[in-house]
């Protein structure tokens, strides 16, 4: 039996409100939140549970280093707002601001860390690159491969089960209908706002239009005239029985090649949660995605590389989720090139789990004022219609 | 199509009977196993070199494990036979596993499912003390080790094995204090009719029930568990239930083997895609099945107590049955499996007949799940209340199974909810009073069992298989 079977379709109250979100990933549910701090009414439309694909099951990475420098800016206003969520919604998301050390294997790599943590824009991670004595003093069980690394005092990571189901609370309670089990399959522009048609669950109407449905985004912008080539992956996950909680800072790999690249976490439960190494093809019918054994191998292997100690210990359980990938690795986030009142906030390449409660604020700013003080223009969908363009030319 | 490759997992009643008919049939599956030897669960073998005779051994069962055993010795020239081998993924038609400590893949083109069951458990307050067990539990530490889990021994649950098990306590001389019986005695006589339908088997349970009387064990039916006494430095000390009366009394005893009949072992069809129906009568997810065993998913197929717990015998003619739908899917279907297939057919309807009426003799009782304290742990492996477990539902508006685990924990240890989900289910089912089949079932996750990261820590050699060296050595991860 299928997941999407058992999503009960939430009572309707309202079919009209200033703002429709489509979809009730982290995005979604932290936009609808800031929307209703603004004032704004709200309707969150979901066509599953809030939460349940990319935002509930991906590692948990509060994480800012490494980012595009562009990102940073948006980073750094989340990571604001990762200090205060107990004020704000009255959760922590286990939130632990743990540090983040960002470890590679080539000493040519070190200056590249260097010149990252040197960028004015990383200046609020006040990262520390390490390497020699100092690496060994600091961190005396990495393996001998890893030469440096880059050290993010305030990065951290939090349970990302409880973050979208969190914010969509808060926001119900402050006001927000948030419907699940309500699936979008039209939008359209009417003359003084947007007409939205579900599947079997009758038509919504707003004035302003919100679109973060992740992996399905490409699929609304569409029928907007503005596509992007997003292609949906499903990075691999698992977690080791409970352990004495000795691992306090989440640790990752910075390296060119993929199957490198492991990351991983212990929560103070014991748990050591481990990610990266392959991502799988998800099937977008079933809108399922499984955790390929191979995956395993990898991620085994590329760990205990990191941490040779690491010995008799033992998986309990993997997964993986669909995620959205764009080929400039950076989300699709700002309004539409095309359409008055409608917005964009999706395709998060891997990384919008830190970046939840920064893009809800953000979007909110933007759909309540027109603007906002964070620097989101490399995010614009217009830069693949120009790509599209050139392409067109070029034929 | 000779080059078809055949695997199957689990060498049980199921597993060797259908690989027998394959082999007599021409073809060469490969059969894995974790246990050490053949046999499965209740036909499980004595180490090599031991000598306990099979009356001792198996009881009433010995000639039918004499017989399945001696099948296999035959048989073993004829397969790939991976013994101590532990299935723990699958994809893409291949087949995961570790042996000895080494990785170990298998492709195939069709995979027979032969998993057996386990214990079905219902939680109690105190519990996780020291010195509950489950009854197959009790029962292996009977079996292997010839050792009792305690002095006194308190037996509590529901179903055939309940009273089984305590006898074969008895007769090993271990004190047994009482037997806890959730279910009415009124329903053993409802259910008559279709249990009669293997009457000396019946016979042979109400022995087993007299055989307990005379031995002054204090029998009780119709009960209620409230709570396992004791304490976390010395352990269970005690078990307090409610009688069919409402009065409550207490039992002393060091030890508890808890168990309500079984559930099927489904992670391996699971992770393969296999759809699943809910039942009602054992309130249980089941894969969903023709009548020859093929599950949903092209070329996979189950049969015995993974695919419907109906008993050994039970598994042997399932296991032939698969192993002929094999045999039609490979065109090689001939009028004797014909024949063949309407016998074991006439057969299997008197043994679910029998199956059906002990379901109903021995219920789960599922009012039982709604009625435990807020302070008993539902889920051991992360100790997760039920109390924690309905805040979960009613706060956070969980009213399904994966999304009460995601929200909870209740399912995500090591057992990945093996004892814990359907309980977790009938809880949440309770409080939010959807029917159980709407509150779902929880999606199976690999590793099946947990995995050792040593595993792929060095550069594995080639494992070859024990008896064989017919098939070439299976790749191995790099
Ligand atoms: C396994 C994994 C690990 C990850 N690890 C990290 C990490 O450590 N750190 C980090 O920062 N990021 C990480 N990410 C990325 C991060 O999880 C995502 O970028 C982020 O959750 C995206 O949120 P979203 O709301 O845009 O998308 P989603 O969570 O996918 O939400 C989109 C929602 O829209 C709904 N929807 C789609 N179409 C419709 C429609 N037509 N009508 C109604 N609803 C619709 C969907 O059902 C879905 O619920 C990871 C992702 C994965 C999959
Ligand atoms: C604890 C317990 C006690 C029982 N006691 C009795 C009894 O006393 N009397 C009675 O009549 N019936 C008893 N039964 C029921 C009886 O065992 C079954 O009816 C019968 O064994 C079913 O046969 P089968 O072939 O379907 O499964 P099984 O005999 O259980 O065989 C399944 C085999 O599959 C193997 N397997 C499963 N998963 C994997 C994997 N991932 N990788 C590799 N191998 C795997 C197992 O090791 C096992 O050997 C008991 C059942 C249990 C669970």
């Amino acid at each position: 039996m299928s997941l999407m079977a058992t999503t009960r379709t939430s009572p309707i109250h309202h079919r009209e409100a200033d703002v429709i979100i489509v979809g009730g990933g982290f995005m979604g549910a932290a936009s609808a939140f800031f929307l209703r701090q603004r004032g704004l009414s709200v309707i969150l439309l979901e066509r599953d549970m809030i939460g349940q694909y990319a935002s509930g099951v991906n590692f948990g990475n509060v994480r800012r280093q490494g980012r595009y420098l562009c990102q940073l800016d948006l980073a750094n206003r989340s990571r604001a707002l990762w200090s205060r969520l107990p004020e704000l919604i009255d959760d922590d998301l286990e939130f632990l601001p743990s540090g983040h050390m960002r470890v590679c294997y080539q000493q040519a790599q070190i200056a590249e860390l260097e010149a990252y943590a040197a960028a004015p824009e990383a200046r609020e991670l006040e990262l520390q690159v390490l390497s020699g004595k100092a690496l060994r003093e600091r961190f005396p069980y990495l393996g001998a491969d890893v030469v440096g690394g880059s050290y993010a005092p305030h990065d951290g990571h939090a349970n990302p089960r409880l973050a979208a189901p969190a914010f969509a609370r808060a926001a119900r309670r402050a006001g927000a209908d948030v419907l699940e089990g309500v699936e979008v399959s039209q939008v359209e522009k009417t003359g003084s706002g947007f007409r939205v048609q579900t599947e079997g669950q009758g038509e919504f109407r707003s004035a302003q239009l919100l679109i973060t449905a992740g992996a399905w985004g490409d699929r609304l912008s569409a029928q907007f005239g503005e596509p992007v080539p997003l292609v949906p992956r499903g990075p691999q996950m698992s977690v080791t029985e409970p352990l004495p909680y000795r691992l306090k800072t989440v640790i990752g790999v910075y390296t060119q090649l993929e199957e490198e690249v492991v990351y991983f976490r212990q929560i103070p439960r014991g748990n050591i949660i481990i990610g990266g190494c392959h991502r799988a093809t998800p099937d977008m019918v079933s809108r399922r995605v499984s955790f390929e054994p191979q995956a395993m191998v990898l991620q085994m292997q590329q760990m205990r590389r990191v941490i040779p100690q690491l010995g008799n210990i033992n998986i309990i359980r993997s997964w993986s989720g669909i995620e959205s990938y764009l080929p400039d690795s950076l989300p699709v986030m700002g309004p539409s090139s095309q359409v008055e009142g409608l917005y964009y906030a999706f395709g998060f390449c891997g990384a919008g789990f830190q970046l939840g409660p920064g893009v809800g604020e953000v979007m909110a700013e933007l759909l309540s004022t027109g603007q906002t003080s964070t620097h989101i223009d490399s995010f614009h969908i217009r830069r693949f219609a120009a790509a599209e363009q050139r392409e067109r030319v070029a034929v | 199509m000779a080059s078809s490759r055949i695997l199957i997992v689990g060498a049980g009643p199921a597993g060797v009977r259908c690989a027998e008919t394959l082999v007599r049939h021409g073809l060469r599956p490969t059969l894995i196993d974790e246990n050490r030897r053949d046999g499965g669960q209740i036909y499980r073998r004595q180490p090599e070199g031991f000598q306990r005779d099979y009356r001792t051994l198996y009881g009433s069962e010995a000639d039918k494990a004499k017989a399945l055993h001696d099948s296999f010795d035959q048989l073993r020239p004829e397969l790939d036979y991976y013994s101590d081998t532990s299935a723990w993924h699958l994809s893409g038609q291949r087949l995961y596993a570790h042996q000895q400590g080494r990785p170990l893949e298998l492709d195939y083109d069709h995979l027979l499912l032969c998993t057996g069951a386990t214990d079905r458990v219902m939680p109690v307050k105190g519990w996780q003390l020291a010195g509950t067990y489950s009854l197959g539990g009790a029962q292996i530490a009977l079996k292997n080790q010839a050792v009792s889990i305690g002095h006194e021994v308190v037996f509590m649950g529901s179903g055939p094995l309940l009273y089984l098990v305590a006898s074969q306590y008895l007769k090993a001389g271990a004190n047994v204090a009482a037997v806890l019986d959730t279910s009415a005695f009124s329903k053993r006589l409802s259910a008559l009719p279709k249990l009669l339908s293997r009457a000396p088997l019946t016979a042979r349970g109400s022995l087993l029930l007299a055989d307990l009387l005379r031995h002054g064990v204090s029998l009780h039916f119709g009960i209620r568990p409230l709570e396992v006494l004791g304490s976390t430095d010395s352990g269970v000390s005690a078990i307090r239930f409610a009688r069919a009366d409402g009065s409550v009394s207490e039992i002393c005893c060091d030890a508890l083997a808890l168990g309500y009949h079984l559930r099927p072992e489904t992670q391996l069809a699971d992770l393969a895609g296999c759809a699943f129906q809910f039942d009602e009568l054992s309130r249980q997810w089941l894969l969903q099945l023709d009548d020859l065993g093929r599950t949903s998913v092209p070329q996979v197929y189950a049969a015995g107590d993974g695919a419907r717990i109906r008993g050994a015998d039970a598994a042997e003619r399932a296991g032939e049955l698969a192993a002929i739908a094999l045999l039609q899917d490979l065109n090689r279907a001939t009028p004797e499996l014909a024949a063949r297939q309407q016998q074991l057919h006439s057969e299997l309807a008197v043994l679910s007949r029998f199956a059906q009426g002990l379901s109903e003799a021995f219920p789960w009782p599922a009012q039982h799940a709604a009625q435990l304290s807020d302070d008993t742990i539902i889920c051991r492996c992360e100790m997760i209340s039920a109390g924690e477990l309905r805040r979960t539902v009613q706060a956070k508006g969980a009213l399904e199974v994966n999304r009460a685990k995601a929200f909870s924990r209740v399912g995500m240890g090591r057992c990945q909810g093996r004892y814990c989900a359907h309980v977790g289910a009938e809880v949440i089912a309770a409080a939010s009073g959807e029917p159980l089949q709407v509150v779902g079932r929880q999606r199976g996750q690999a590793p099946v069992k947990p995995l050792p990261i040593s595993l792929y820590a060095v550069e594995p050699t080639d494992p070859a298989p024990q008896e064989s060296m017919q098939q070439p050595a299976p790749e191995v991860l790099s």
